[in-house]
């Protein structure tokens, strides 16, 4: 479960003074349910998703996230969350095995249970024959492979996912959406943020739109073409961007 | 702060650094051979140098020598002179360095001398070029034939006046040296080690910090980690100690490397300081030394790899870093190489400088002299400015604007 209320981020730029990159963002993520913040770039999606995974401060409003506070309680938050992100690099110089054991570590797993559960989830993704490779020889798609391992080490309740497809080929693009998915067959409540209109017509159980860190709207993908009298969601966009602009 | 994930990243960190051939190279590689070539190399190649120019003849010319046949014909007949034909632009052949001296005699120099000419009168000039090493060995023997020639012009005159040569010599002076050789290797060249030393510490920490904090945010790795359940102190905690052991090892391998290096000196006995006939170096190392030495060093690489840190991370790229680094790198050196130069000697004001405080009392320790207050008390202020480092490089840790720079 992720409740947002108010969530707000101001950056203070020399130059262009104040940025409310997130403003009064509230909303509610299900278990078991995909929520798609769908936004142009520079709309406020990252830093949203940062906010939740307390990468980021907020400087006004909260959340909650699997039960606690992103302000009070930042790193039961994130011993809560699985966060993927494009920008999630693996470090280079060490191998598939050392880095999502790493991660495990630091997660609180150890000796026996930190063994059976990264070869369980290699034996999930199929990282076993290159597990002992270093990451920085790795292609893009293995790489995704240890990625998505490395977020699920410690089989956390939530998923971020930050424009997780961007950039990717097709083949490894599909690997992370029916990763997506399963994630919320098993009752994880996930968020994910994208700009690509057909990825989250197909994802996602509910939309919430975000432009100029405002939320325009959200709701399933049914209630937005009820709400907008248009059946295409890219449409729909377009006129609340516009509207807001 | 969790101790367990300091250690986690600790762990990791040093894991994965050993990995990184830039930090093998100034970690393991500079500190052990820098000090056998530095006194080796450089050894060799200075006497080789200053034998060289021993040996080179000096051109030397002679202005007027039709008025001293007697002098031109000794410095004609010099050994390492070579005299050439007088010419008017001899000022302009010195400072080109074609000439190494010319000497000029005053009109009738030798028929004035056996006059009575009132003293002062005569006067034989050198030119030379003030701090060319072989400009200076020319006028050396020049100087030697004229004195000699003036000892004989004295005994000369004083034969004629039925006097003794001993009237001249009412008494001696000897100069004894009283100071151990260990100390006097160490006034000469005892500074070097310490900055060295000081400065390999410094290099030592450096790829790492860079690696660790603007390296880490170029690979977008900054992000994996600052979404992991460990706090950014936890993570700074064990950042730092990672650079700080690099820092370390560095030093302790460059003070190992410098004791093997000394263990095998004695065999270089030929290599004797010109014309002294003193060994260039010959510095006492004792256990003790070494390891109050490394003590001082201590603060020293914890205040490095803070401060390393905190400007690293700044960066947004490995190289934006370096960038910000290099000219910490000439802070770092100009104390250090204060403290080589001849003549500062540690006081109370001295002792709060940092980094020339540590560079004056580890020379002051090789030598065999300690003197505790000023360790003691140079070990405290190093220890007040590393924790000033370390605060700041926390506080920097936590600074949302430096990690997500953009």
């Amino acid at each position: 479960m992720i409740e947002a209320q108010n969530l707000t981020k101001i950056f203070r730029d020399k130059k262009r003074g104040e940025i409310r990159a997130v403003d009064k963002v509230s909303f509610r993520c299900q278990p078991g349910q995909i929520y798609g913040l769908l936004g142009a770039n520079g709309a406020g999606k990252t830093t949203c998703l940062r906010l939740l995974a307390t990468i980021l401060q907020p400087t006004d409003g909260t959340a909650r996230v699997a039960g606690f506070d992103i302000n009070d309680q930042p790193e039961k938050v994130r011993a809560s969350v699985g966060f993927l992100s494009t920008a999630t690099a693996l470090y280079g110089r060490l191998t598939a095995r050392e880095t999502v054991e790493y991660f495990g570590r630091l997660n609180g797993l150890n000796g026996g249970a930190l063994k059976k559960r990264v070869d369980e989830l290699f034996a999930l993704f199929d990282v076993g024959e290159f597990s002992d490779r270093r990451c920085d020889k790795l292609s893009t798609g293995m790489k995704q492979k240890v990625s998505i391992a490395r977020t699920l080490v410690h089989d956390p309740p939530v998923m971020i996912f930050d424009e997780p497809t961007v950039g990717l080929d097709v083949m490894t693009a599909r690997t992370i959406v029916s990763f997506i998915r399963d994630c919320r067959a098993r009752g994880k409540t996930v968020i994910f943020s994208t700009h690509v209109m057909s990825e989250a017509e197909k994802l996602c159980d509910t939309i919430g739109i975000i432009h100029d860190g405002k939320l325009l709207t959200e709701g399933t993908l049914a209630e937005l073409r009820a709400r907008h009298s248009m059946h295409d969601l890219e449409d729909i966009f377009v006129k609340l961007v516009e509207a807001g602009a | 702060m969790n101790l367990r994930h300091v250690g986690v990243v600790y762990r990791k960190e040093l894991r994965d650094q050993l990995r990184d051939r830039r930090t093998l190279i100034s970690m393991i590689v500079v500190p052990i051979l820098l000090m056998p070539v530095l006194m080796f190399g450089l050894t060799a190649l200075m006497v080789k140098l200053l034998q060289r120019a021993q040996r080179e003849a000096a051109t030397v010319m002679l202005l007027g020598a039709e008025h001293a046949p007697t002098v031109a014909e000794r410095i004609r007949a010099a050994e390492g002179i070579k005299v050439v034909p007088p010419a008017d632009d001899y000022a302009r052949q010195i400072e080109a360095k074609t000439l190494r001296a010319a000497v000029e005699f005053p009109p009738g120099f030798e028929r004035r001398l056996a006059g009575d000419e009132p003293p002062g009168a005569l006067r034989v000039k050198i030119y030379h070029y003030e701090g060319e090493i072989r400009s200076l060995f020319a006028i050396r023997s020049l100087r030697e034939i004229l004195r000699d020639y003036r000892d004989q012009v004295v005994e000369q005159r004083l034969a004629a006046r039925r006097l003794s040569r001993d009237l001249l010599d009412p008494f001696e002076t000897q100069e004894k040296n009283v100071a151990s050789p260990e100390k006097v290797g160490g006034e000469r060249l005892g500074g070097l080690i310490p900055y060295m030393i000081i400065i390999l510490c410094l290099t030592g920490a450096m790829y790492p910090a860079i690696d660790l904090t603007a390296g880490e945010k170029e690979r977008g790795t900054i992000e994996t980690i600052l979404a992991s359940p460990v706090s950014r102190g936890a993570l700074a905690m064990g950042k730092f100690l990672t650079v700080f052991t690099a820092s370390l090892a560095t030093a302790l391998l460059s003070l190992g490397s410098l004791a093997v290096t000394l263990m095998f000196m004695p065999a270089m006995g030929e290599l004797r300081s010109a014309g002294s006939g003193t060994p260039l170096f010959q510095i006492a190392l004792s256990a003790k030394g070494l390891a109050v030495v490394v003590g001082m060093v201590m603060p020293l690489a914890v205040m490095f790899s803070a401060a390393l840190l905190a400007i690293a991370l700044l960066a947004k790229s490995f190289k934006e870093a370096q960038s910000y680094i290099s000219p910490l790198m000439i802070v770092v050196i100009m104390p250090a190489v204060v403290a080589i130069l001849p003549g500062i000697e540690l006081d109370a004001k001295l002792a709060l400088v940092p980094i020339l405080n540590v560079s004056l009392v580890s020379k002051q320790i090789l030598t065999g002299n300690y003197q505790w207050n000023y360790i003691g008390l140079i070990f405290l202020s190093s220890c007040v400015y590393a924790a000033l480092a370390l605060g700041v490089a926390a506080a920097v840790f936590r600074r949302e604007s430096v990690l997500f720079r953009s």
